[in-house]
């Protein structure tokens, strides 16, 4: 049984994908055994209108998926009263964790507004998943080039809040990226594998970051959500690592 | 911490044989005959081609990869000597696992008789089924005329490197574009668009009137849509799986086939049976199972 720590809801604006419909996403995602997704939503990278994304992503979380989709709702510190974005997800739509695009809403790590958001969510109790890209910048679409999120500031953050559970998104294009080696000793810095390729590139992970760190994340629908599955296969991990990594660590990031 | 034991013996044995079996991981069926059309000698523990090759078997036995299609392309613009090496390896590496094994040639269009003369050797005189054809020059330039006769004469595949890139090409790297004018001029030619441009949605269409024109699914990220697109725009008979391995892993690239919304029978062909199609003739005309 999975824990799918990175699964996405709504439309991606350059294309349609196969599962952007969530029944049909909800479909593959149980037919492969996933019992919980953490669930986002595309719209909250390029909506304004944040508070809105987040009340649709909630209802379709729970009309499609109760129990399985578990909304993480977007926070844009670029916004004005992005704290009431915080707390509505808190408070008002109970969501244990919110996800931040720093490279699409156009801010940096080092940008104090971005240190605000990170004590905010701190103090609120919220797993934070920071998407560190959402594809390959080399294809993206001519309108739309968005680099992947500088993370060298990112030990740093992590030492000043240390209570913080931070969590990396599509973080691994390659394990020699130096952010990646930076991130290794940071405090509650988690990591999830879709975007790490290379020939059984999921062990070479373990090795990395420790298979305490490292959670199952399947960028659906954005990804074929086989390939995440089909990676731990190649990998041909010990079942003690591939439950740690398709269930323990998740759970332990957020009981249940 | 280290959880894993680097020592292959004693790693694989530690492996259980079902720590998915509480979830559906998609299978090769037997039916499938899985055919890897882009992999490389890099990425995996070795030191020497029969060594690499071995660390290879060990993870596409894992997949269920039934046979793959090395090619060693280790420079970019490489001499004459250079890519001469770069097939030795190959030829050793096909040695070492003959049934599993097949070899493309790689050769530099900017070293010209010297290509067809390293042609003659692995493909005409050796066990190689193909061309490799890289970066060290653009494919519509007319050097390569002489190579894709050639290699067009032995009934061998010639596949081409391609790529879009938003941050541009390499020198020499060629575009799917260019690659369909080089086409237009071999129509009896067994020609295949390397990863499909990268950029699929763009290379789809660029070889969609070519029919001669195969695409290869390998080397870029497992996007939603790519082969649904490619079975869509080209029919699935034209579009064959690669991985990129070790850039890439056979797992990434499975699962743009296993994953894909398409008929049974078209994974069927994607996965090995259009590759077994191309290769039967060179393949029986060698004394080769297909």
């Amino acid at each position: 049984m999975i824990i799918d720590t990175n699964v996405h809801l709504s439309r991606w604006p350059f294309r349609r994908l196969a599962d952007d419909e969530p029944g049909a996403l909800v479909t593959r995602l149980r037919r492969h055994g996933v019992i919980e997704a953490w669930t986002g939503s595309f719209d909250g990278i390029f909506h304004k209108d944040i508070g809105g994304v987040n009340a649709r992503l909630e209802e379709d979380c729970a009309r499609y998926g109760r129990g399985l989709l578990i909304p993480f709702g977007t926070v844009n510190p670029t916004l004005p009263d992005w704290r009431e974005d915080l707390r509505r997800c808190r408070e008002v739509h109970h969501m244990p964790g919110i996800r931040v695009y720093p490279n699409y809403h156009g801010y940096t790590l080092d940008d104090p507004k971005f240190t605000e958001l990170l004590r905010a969510a701190t103090d609120s109790g919220v797993i934070v998943q920071l998407v560190v890209q959402m594809e390959d910048d080399r294809m993206q679409h001519p309108l739309l080039k968005i680099p992947a999120v500088d993370l060298a500031p990112l030990p740093t953050l992590t030492q000043t809040h240390p209570k913080l559970r931070l969590m990396l998104l599509n973080g691994f294009r390659s394990l020699n990226g130096g952010a990646v080696k930076t991130l290794v000793n940071a405090p509650g810095v988690r990591f999830e594998f879709a975007m790490l390729d290379g020939i059984g590139g999921v062990g070479d992970a373990v090795e990395a970051v420790s298979a305490n760190r490292l959670l199952f994340g399947s960028h659906a629908p954005f990804y074929y959500f086989e390939s995440a599955l089909l990676k731990l296969k190649e990998a041909g991990l010990p079942k003690e690592v591939v439950d740690r990594i398709c269930q323990a660590n998740a759970r332990e990031l957020l009981p249940r | 911490m280290r959880l894993i034991d680097r020592d292959r013996r004693s790693f694989l044995k530690s492996c259980v044989a079902a720590p998915l079996a509480a979830v559906e991981v998609p299978q090769a069926k037997p039916g499938y005959r899985t055919w890897d059309l882009h992999v490389h000698m890099f990425g995996f523990a070795g030191a020497t081609p029969e060594e690499l090759i071995e660390s290879l078997v060990r993870f596409a036995d894992r997949m269920e990869v039934e046979r793959w299609v090395l090619s060693n392309p280790l420079h970019a613009d490489p001499t004459p000597e250079q890519f001469r090496d770069a097939n030795d390896a190959v030829l050793r590496a096909i040695k070492r696992a003959p049934d599993r094994t097949l070899g493309l040639v790689y050769l530099n269009p900017n070293h010209l008789q010297a290509s067809l003369d390293e042609l003659d050797r692995c493909v005409r005189d050796g066990p190689m089924i193909g061309v490799k054809l890289w970066i060290a020059r653009h494919c519509n330039a007319p050097e390569l005329d002489p190579i894709v006769e050639r290699a067009a004469q032995y009934q061998s595949i010639i596949f081409q490197h391609t790529y879009l890139k938003n941050q541009g090409n390499l020198p020499g790297e060629s575009t799917p574009s260019e690659l369909a004018e080089l086409a237009r001029r071999h129509t009896r030619a067994k020609i295949i668009l390397g990863h499909t441009g990268a950029d699929w949605e763009r290379g789809v269409r660029s070889v969609r009137d070519l029919k001669h024109v195969t695409v290869d699914l390998a080397g870029s990220d497992p996007t939603a849509g790519f082969t649904e697109m490619a079975v869509r725009e080209l029919g699935a008979e034209r579009v064959l799986y690669g991985s990129d391995v070790g850039g890439r892993s056979f797992a990434s690239q499975l699962a743009k086939v296993l994953g894909a919304n398409i008929p049974e029978q078209a994974k069927i062909d994607i996965l090995g049976g259009n590759l077994r199609l191309l290769l039967a003739p060179i393949m029986r005309a060698k004394g080769m199972r297909v």
